[in-house]
């Protein structure tokens, strides 16, 4: 009789228990595509740091591969602690950022569930691995002639004082951006909180530290296209969770930004290869994979937003712009190394600003609804303007002066004989490749 | 004729290079190549003595008829060899030139002979 009364006691508890703990039920299916997704993502960094070290000389692999997989471990680490509350917290300061002190060491989310039916915990990695992508892709625009203290410095305060609230204006829901217009501005992955941001930072580093030496008219070679290759590859499958996953859901509006994702990417790519066969006639293997770039960049804010077509007219028009863009680089002559502006900034300002032209008709349905009046395709394009153009402004002045206090502090700019030496042998003592030795 | 071997430092080879163009020797074979001389590695590893291992260097092999063998010497010892604070003397692991007597030099696309040809 005891034993009975024991199990249903333990069922009661434990149904109780149950009921307590769970506001929201858990969607299964949503949180383990989010947990993939967060996974893709972060597979994304070192498919970055392939994709950037195989295209520096073989002096500076690791120094640049470094640059993406310190970001791992920096940003991870202050997202948890107090990026994550600056970024989706309740405005603060005017709105500048957020601040919820549950969120500090994600301490008072350990059991929440988000109404999508997702784990908090699982959303906060999601976003985590954004937070780590975007300076790394910034590395690309001084590699080769950057010191790594100094780059610790510069993304630590970086991540805090631009992305954080970038992110915070355009995902949070009390976010101004997120706001602005009938549904807010459209950004549906990032493309202006990543991929803008980081571009645009680069620039303005780029031409900050000037030059590498040598440049433009000694030859600075990739000295690995295969491992840049791998990269690209990993880079184009982590961007499934890159975008499908900003759907924070497994359902519809996954299978359409998926679909978009990889349709803008191959439209991207052949376009790129294409239009160098007229120019160069040649296609290369670089060029094929900053088409992708160029397409999957340009996609990022629509993937949710846009049918094929407009998937397809994106990669194309991102591929041919981007192309454009490197050609008035090289004539200017300023030193993006690696086109951190080139494909992510500009890329990023095509799909953000285009993306109105494309929009699916149940979304400017729905937009309608909500503004209480007509919605139309230029008013939203005004949204988005202004959108891009805060993102900008922000991004140079802010990323002017991390620049100068780095720069006095710790110094941001390689010394000479280091950027001679290598950035691996001067900051790391290591070799990329160790065959040079043989034995 | 004589060919002029030189083992520099893998570092030292954008001012060897930029040294020589500036003295218009401007034909030159560059490789990769390990060695050491007396001293294996200027550093100890983990504070153990160990067997000399084998450090990168670059290898620069130029051909010269004999008046252009001291130009050629100068431009790459004032490039290759890394001074502290301006002092007379390199450091341990500079490298070596080493001067070959020449006998034949041959213009593959031309079939030219001899010093013309280099």
């Amino acid at each position: 009789m005891k034993k009975i009364y024991l199990l249903l006691f333990g069922m009661c508890a434990f149904a109780l228990h149950t009921y307590a703990s769970e506001q929201t039920p858990i969607d299964t299916g949503a949180t383990a595509w989010m947990i993939t997704s967060t996974a893709l993502v972060l597979l994304m960094v070192p498919g970055l740091a392939m994709f950037y070290g195989g295209l520096v000389r073989s002096k500076n692999v690791l120094g640049t591969m470094m640059h993406s997989f310190v970001a791992m471990g920096i940003m991870s680490v202050l997202w948890v602690t107090v990026s994550y509350s600056m970024a989706f917290g309740k405005s603060i300061l005017g709105g500048w950022f957020g601040w919820n002190p549950d969120y500090l060491f994600l301490n008072g989310i350990d059991e929440s569930i988000m109404p999508a039916g997702v784990p908090e915990l699982v959303f906060v990695m999601f976003q985590g691995k954004f937070a780590i992508i975007t300076p790394a892709l910034i590395a690309g625009a001084f590699a080769e002639r950057v010191s790594f203290k100094g780059y610790i410095l510069f993304i630590t305060i970086w991540g805090l004082f631009i992305y954080n609230p970038l992110c915070h204006w355009v995902w949070a829901s009390d976010g101004f951006l997120f706001n602005m217009g009938a549904l807010g501005a459209i950004d549906f992955a990032g493309g202006t909180v990543v991929h803008i941001s980081a571009g645009v930072s680069g620039l303005v580093a780029a031409i900050y530290l000037g030059k590498r030496r040598g440049y433009p008219h000694r030859q600075l070679r990739p000295n690995n296209l295969v491992m840049t290759l791998m990269g690209a590859g990993l880079l184009w499958v982590g961007w499934f969770g890159f975008n499908a996953g900003s759907s924070i859901s497994s359902g519809l509006s996954t299978a359409q930004a998926l679909t978009a994702t990889q349709v803008a990417a191959a439209a991207g790519a052949i376009s790129w290869i294409i239009i160098e066969s007229f120019h160069h006639g040649k296609a290369t293997a670089l060029g094929f994979v900053s088409g992708v770039l160029a397409g999957l960049v340009a996609v990022t804010p629509a993937a949710g937003v846009v049918q094929v077509s407009g998937a397809i007219a994106l990669g194309i028009i991102a591929s041919s712009v981007c192309y454009f863009a490197i050609i008035v680089k090289n004539k200017l002559g300023y030193d993006d190394s690696l086109d951190a502006f080139g494909i992510h900034g500009v890329g990023g300002i095509v799909g953000a600003l285009l993306l109105v032209f494309f929009i699916r008709d149940s979304w400017m349905v729905a937009a309608a609804e909500a503004h209480g009046g007509p919605w139309g395709v230029i008013q939203q394009l005004g949204v988005q303007a202004v959108a891009v153009g805060i993102a900008i402004t922000y991004a140079v002045i802010g990323t002017l002066i991390i620049i100068f206090i780095v720069e006095k502090t710790v110094g941001l700019k390689s010394k000479t004989q280091d950027e001679l030496d290598g950035l691996d042998h001067a900051y790391h003592g290591e070799r990329g490749y160790g065959m040079l030795n043989p034995n | 004729m004589k060919l002029i071997i030189a083992i520099i430092r893998s570092n030292r080879l954008d001012q060897v290079r930029e040294s020589l163009i500036d003295a218009e020797i401007e034909r030159i074979t560059v490789s990769r190549a390990s060695g050491h001389g007396r001293y294996a590695n200027e550093e100890m590893y983990r504070g153990l003595v160990v067997v000399p291992g084998l450090t990168p260097k670059i290898r620069i092999e130029i051909a010269v008829n004999d008046e252009f063998v001291d130009i050629t010497v100068d431009a790459i010892l004032r490039a290759a060899r890394t001074t502290n604070n301006g002092d007379k003397e390199g450091t341990l692991g500079d490298g070596k030139i080493f001067i070959m007597p020449l006998e034949e030099c041959i213009r593959i696309r031309t079939g030219d002979r001899g010093g013309q040809a280099i």
